[in-house]
């Protein structure tokens, strides 16, 4: 059976033509997270731990939406979510509209380990930070030339929506691969089957101020039970009303499905476009499910499976992909 | 099959000895609105109209924590949250860490309804009713007495009092019996309801738990932990915010249902009794028409009715005031 681990780093219209300077670094990154969960795996380190330090290195990297390089609110501001989740325990941790802290997913887990809270947001949230010295920034450092751009470029969208009548679901996603969407995540299962999950995001662009997705809701963006370990992206409001992470693990429970299939099946009941995930099994399954155009993914299995790629004609695997798109 | 609604105002360790000057308002208020209710499925009102309206009476009533009456935080402030949910078409609102909008659930319902999000929290919850015109009070209006003396004996105890039906020290002249259970949570309000139509809904409100740290949120506004609703059921859950987060109790049941052909009693037993004791409680209808109330604290606030004419209300399961088999159980 052994370790297992996958990571997300988005999935969404992310176009075919993205262009290398914005393809590489992504990858690059990937790939060094990915090496970096293995190792620490490998060493015998707690699916806990790795799922924590893989998203801290995503946060850290400006090319994704989490953390430094977080996409801006409507307001021109950083509000982020992260939370974390162990599979053998059913403990979680989730924090909400964060602007100072360096790594969300950290404050989550301190959360879950040091408090009977769960869910913190904004003002307590910052000021629970403040309380457990947390690694904590000035706003601007998280705010990249490449977001306020993409914000821009969001409510000029939006104004022209609106004098043409669409709904702001009907605006066509920019064609640079600049999506509005985004989050990263990990999932593993460690050498002695504990199973976690954790998730980060800046939300979406231009979103409102205060709004929430579903990367901080326990069974939406983020679950772990003793069965699986799950992790979403994509829009945001899809997966919270399907409570998509939690019911990838009820369906493998009450319809006895292994996890490709019970991810499948998933992924295929939500609404064309707007979700991907990554999960791993106790049983040391791994799978990567979307049903975008693209997904910027990665997984690696102690039985020596490597895998990294953004849409389904580019995976860079070593054996068979255990990647699907829909 | 006809219309089916079901309604609470906490699951938690309301002791037996609790006296009648604390128990009868809270009886009045869920018989009114379970009369209300029950009134306006009559009219052929759409189950979401319902939920809104029958929480929102308990949002207005002290005597319930949300709305006005809602418990406070460390900060002594007052920091509400609601949800709500269309079954048939999974559209949901939820609002956190508001505290001066008059009616959470009313607020949440917009969020659903006029953008294109389902959940807004703290200063942009707050924005977004002043820009919607909803009512807003100064935040001084939820604050009850009952709730500043709650607050202090916390403090004093240095502990986090999630029983708010505990009687208070100096209110009655027999001894308080100390809670069985400290841990135990009393106090969300929420309804659940099933039209003449078959659409399923859900609404669920609540101040949180007294002396909670400021920006902490509850179970309440989580879709699939206290508030869901899907073509199968619909269910608002109560009672120790954190083990029914972690347990995703209202999207349980309904996936009890659907994966494994349970009926609501059975998807609803099995849900809460994989609870640790003492922790929840839930309402719920189905879209056939079933209703349950069950809790496996020491009692829940409780009340539903049916198009049949079956009618209960009640606060624990040996004393519920009903005209019929008991569709409550207590685990």
């Amino acid at each position: 059976m052994g370790w297992a681990l996958a990571v997300q780093g988005a999935a969404g219209a992310i176009s075919p033509s993205l262009p290398p300077e914005l393809r590489e670094p992504r990858l690059a990154t990937l790939r060094r997270c990915l090496d970096l969960g293995a190792a620490a795996l490998r060493a015998g380190r707690h699916a806990l731990d790795v799922v924590e330090l893989v998203v801290r290195e995503l946060e850290n990297c400006p090319h994704f939406n989490a953390g430094r390089g977080s996409v801006l609110t409507a307001d021109g501001t950083v509000e982020m979510e992260a939370s974390i989740m162990e599979g053998r325990t059913l403990r979680c941790g989730a924090v909400v509209g964060l602007s100072t802290v360096v790594n969300p997913i950290s404050l989550a887990r301190v959360l879950m380990e040091k408090t009977p809270v769960i869910y913190l947001a904004f003002d307590g949230a910052e000021a629970f930070a403040r309380d457990q010295g947390v690694e904590t920034k000035d706003p601007s450092y998280f705010i990249t030339q490449d977001n306020i751009e993409r914000l821009r470029q969001e409510k000029e969208a939006n104004k022209l929506q609106s004098t043409k009548g669409q709904s702001p679901q009907e605006i066509p996603s920019p064609t640079d691969g600049n999506s509005r969407i985004g989050t990263v995540g990990c999932v593993a299962v460690d050498a002695a089957g504990n199973l976690a999950s954790a998730t980060s995001t800046g939300g979406h662009a231009n979103k409102m101020a205060g709004r929430i997705g579903d990367t901080p809701i326990v069974g939406a963006g983020t679950y772990a039970n003793a069965l699986c370990a799950v992790s979403t992206t994509g829009m945001g409001e899809d997966i919270i009303r399907y409570t998509v992470a939690r019911d990838v693990a009820a369906v493998m429970e009450h319809r006895g499905l292994p996890l490709r299939d019970a991810a499948v099946r998933v992924v295929a009941g939500m609404p064309r476009d707007t979700v991907g995930l990554v999960a791993v099994s106790g049983a040391g399954e791994v799978c990567m499910v979307y049903n975008t155009i693209g997904m910027f993914r990665a997984c690696a299995t102690e039985a020596g499976h490597t895998e990294v790629g953004i849409w389904a004609d580019d995976v860079d695997a070593n054996g068979e992909s255990v990647s699907i798109r829909l | 099959m006809g219309w089916a609604l079901a309604l609470h105002g906490g699951a938690g360790d309301i002791p037996r000895s609790l006296p009648t000057e604390r128990r009868e308002p809270r009886l009045a208020t869920l018989r009114r609105c379970l009369d209300l209710g029950a009134a306006a499925l009559r009219a052929g009102r759409p189950a979401l109209d319902v939920v809104e309206l029958v929480v929102r009476e308990l949002e207005d009533c002290p005597h319930f924590n949300a709305g006005r009456g809602s418990v406070l935080t460390a900060d002594g402030t007052v920091e509400m949250e609601a949800a709500v949910m269309e079954g048939a078409t999974l559209r949901c609102g939820a609002v956190s860490g508001v505290s001066t909008v008059v009616n959470p659930v009313s607020l949440a319902r917009l969020v659903m309804e006029k953008t294109p999000h389902i959940y807004l929290a703290f200063h942009g919850a707050e924005t977004f009713a002043r820009e919607q015109g909803v009512e807003t009070k100064d935040p001084s209006h939820f604050i009850t007495k009952d709730n500043i003396e709650r607050l202090r004996q916390a403090k004093e105890a240095n502990r986090v009092q999630i029983d708010y039906t505990q009687p208070m020290k100096g209110q009655s002249p027999q001894e308080t019996k100390a809670p069985v259970d400290d841990n135990s949570q009393t106090g969300t309000v929420g309804c659940v309801a099933i039209d003449a139509a078959g659409n399923l809904a859900t609404a669920t409100s609540t101040g949180g738990l007294v002396n909670k740290m400021p920006g902490r949120i509850g179970d309440t506004p989580l879709v699939g932990a206290g508030t869901y609703a899907n073509a199968i059921c619909a269910v608002s859950a109560t009672g120790k915010g954190e083990e029914i987060i972690r347990r995703t109790v209202a999207r349980d049941v309904a996936a009890l249902m659907e994966h494994c052909g349970l009926p609501l009693r059975d998807a609803a037993a099995r849900v809460v009794a994989g609870t640790p004791r003492g922790t929840t409680g839930l309402v719920a209808v189905s879209g056939a028409g079933e209703v349950c109330m069950a809790h496996n604290t020491t009692g829940m606030f409780r009340a539903c009715a049916t198009e049949g004419g079956y009618a209960e209300v009640g606060i624990w399961t040996d004393e519920a005031d009903g005209n019929g088999a008991s569709v409550s159980i207590g685990l």
